[in-house]
């Protein structure tokens, strides 16, 4: 065999395997939320008990609820914001503070959870007993998740705030526009995909989210993560593989349909390039 | 965009003034409260204020032994110890697994790459607590893995380097915690050297081959260091979060794999002891932040080079 060769199959081979590795556990979910057998791990029968037991199960149907506008209340917050913060730093090359805005901007990326969901906890406990309010519950978690998400935000808005052409914004402003109306008009068009993508990934992340959340939420505001951790702390639980196949299923509904959409809007806006420049 | 940063443009000032306030409110403010109580005697359910002012006296009560209890404490110390070791190993690991891993995703045909990597992001959309959950299953005993490991008779090479306390005992050993930590992190590690790699000039490789150079020097002496940035964001994505981890260490470790996220959680919610627990998140900033500021250059050298 050729090196050449040889360097082909080997590629194959460790690509394959890394997916087999990164796909097996989320395969193991969907197969086993089906099972039947009184030992959770080991087939026993095909059976859709689990799913049936899942209508009724209120704790685990309140948590997904508020997970759920949490989540939604999180994406827009942070894309908002992650835009502001992107615009910002792509915008403005030199302000006060600068480098210790990007910081506290990034940090929350990598920094452990469990160090932001104290620092916050804490203060807004300081904050109560000063104020009275916030009352622990979906508005302390919505701060925490909207801290995480406008850092995710703002990655993604500006890696292609750095694409985009700096001519056609100055073109716009030559011809006149004001400058909200190149926000407006150019700027916000051009990025409307990565705005999207942005607002699904905090979404998921909200959805997803477990430390933030133990820390911030308080009597009465369990969210989904939370009822599936403490399950999942005390042993294998074939209704959380119940809920991990649903998810699956929602989530790659969503996926194909999300770049779907990009696809379509991309082939429209190449069109219309082609058409404005044949025009001239 | 020179007419924004003229004076006296409030919009500007909006675009930069709100995220900034946020951050401010919700990040520096929390952790300098941290760093207070860290310092802070504790009531019964409150926290004791460090300036009094009584009788026309002005006290300020500094309390540092929660960090005196931590550097000399034989279990906190030997706790921050494994965790810098489990970050350490899980790092290198993800760097073995992912650097071929990415270097043959940014290789293969460019027709079939983005659909690669969707596949590794794909898993990122699921929820991790539950293919962190998954492993459970997959691992103890009669789980797939498990079956595996023992037929193909992994489990002995694992209990000889003494990762497991005996033959098919898999869960809650560093073993089960390294793995789980592996995995949940690996794509964090192929991104950024995949989007790294992918942006190479091939033609130095070209220029090294006509030079005479073998394929494996090439490697080694152009693809290898070309791609050092995309190393550290890698390892700095996968290693920071890992010495904090809470999730994997809960679900997979076991009572000798205690990493310091978990010692501050329960500290705070088993103890209530709130001082105690800020000295701990305060001293795990001081493990972290030397990582923390190459990333933030890293960062901030991507967001300026690709402009």
């Amino acid at each position: 065999m050729s090196a050449a060769r040889f360097n082909r199959w080997f590629g194959r081979g460790w690509l394959s395997l890394g997916y087999a590795f990164l796909y097996l556990p989320i395969a193991a979910l969907v197969v086993f939320s089906f099972n039947d057998s009184p030992v959770p791990n080991i087939w026993g029968r095909f059976s859709l008990k689990w799913y049936a037991a899942l209508a009724s199960d209120t704790e685990i149907l309140a948590g997904f609820w508020l997970s759920l506008r949490i989540a939604f209340l999180t994406a827009c917050a942070s894309v908002v914001l992650g835009t502001m913060a992107a615009l910002a730093l792509a915008k403005h090359r030199r302000f006060i503070g600068r480098t210790a805005f990007s910081g506290m901007l990034n940090a929350p990326l990598v920094m452990p959870e469990v160090i932001i969901g104290l620092s916050l906890l804490l203060m807004l406990v300081a904050t109560q007993k000063a104020l009275g309010f916030p009352e622990r519950g979906l508005l302390t978690i919505w701060i925490g998740h909207v801290l995480l998400g406008m850092a995710y935000a703002a990655v993604v808005v500006q890696a292609r705030l750095n694409d985009l052409n700096p001519q056609l914004e100055e073109a716009a402003m030559d011809l006149g526009a004001r400058p909200w109306q190149v926000f407006w008009l150019v700027t916000l068009p051009m990025i409307s995909q990565a705005l999207l993508s942005a607002w699904l990934l905090t979404f998921t992340l909200s959805l997803d989210d477990v430390v933030l959340s133990a820390f911030l939420s308080g009597p009465g505001a369990t969210t989904m993560p939370l009822v599936i951790l403490s399950r999942a702390r005390l042993g294998l639980n074939p209704s959380v593989n119940a809920v991990a196949t649903l998810t699956v299923l929602v989530v790659s509904v969503g996926v194909v349909c999300a770049s779907l959409l990009i696809a379509r809007r991309e082939r429209r806006r190449a069109a219309e390039v082609a058409a404005a420049s044949r025009r001239d | 965009m020179r007419r924004a940063r003229e004076p006296g443009n409030r919009r500007s000032w909006a675009v930069i003034g709100t995220p900034y306030v946020w951050l401010l409110l919700f990040f520096l403010l929390p952790f300098l409260i941290v760093l207070k109580i860290s310092v802070s005697e504790m009531d019964i359910a409150s926290v004791k204020d460090l300036v009094t002012l009584q009788n026309g006296r002005l006290d300020l009560n500094l309390r540092f032994g929660n960090y005196l209890t931590l550097v000399t404490d034989d279990l906190y110390f030997s706790t921050y110890f494994s965790s810098l070791k489990y970050a350490a190993v899980t790092t290198l690991l993800c760097l073995v697994l992912g650097y071929p891993f990415a270097y043959f995703m940014a290789r293969a045909r460019p027709t079939i790459q983005p659909a690669l990597l969707m596949l590794v992001m794909l898993p990122f959309w699921t929820s991790f607590l539950l293919r962190v959950y998954a492993w459970k299953g997959l691992l103890t005993e009669h789980g797939w893995a498990a079956n595996f490991i023992g037929a193909t008779g992994i489990d002995s090479l694992l209990l000889h380097a003494g990762l497991i306390p005996g033959k098919g005992q898999l869960m809650n050993t560093p073993f089960s915690l390294v793995l789980g930590m592996t995995y949940t992190y690996l794509p964090f590690m192929i991104l950024p050297l995949y989007s790294n790699l992918s942006k190479m000039d091939l033609r130095l490789l070209e220029a090294a081959s006509d030079l005479g150079a073998t394929a494996w020097v090439a490697f080694w002496k152009i693809t290898v260091p070309l791609s050092k940035a995309g190393i550290i964001a890698g390892a700095m994505l996968v290693f920071i979060p890992s010495v904090g981890e809470y999730v994997i260490p809960e679900l997979l470790g076991g009572p000798e794999t205690q990493m310091i996220g978990r010692t501050l959680w329960d500290e705070f919610f088993s103890n209530n002891d709130w001082p105690m627990a800020s000295a701990v998140a305060v001293t795990m900033v001081l493990l972290v932040i030397v990582p923390l500021a190459f990333f933030n250059k890293y960062q901030a050298e991507v967001a300026e080079a690709s402009r």
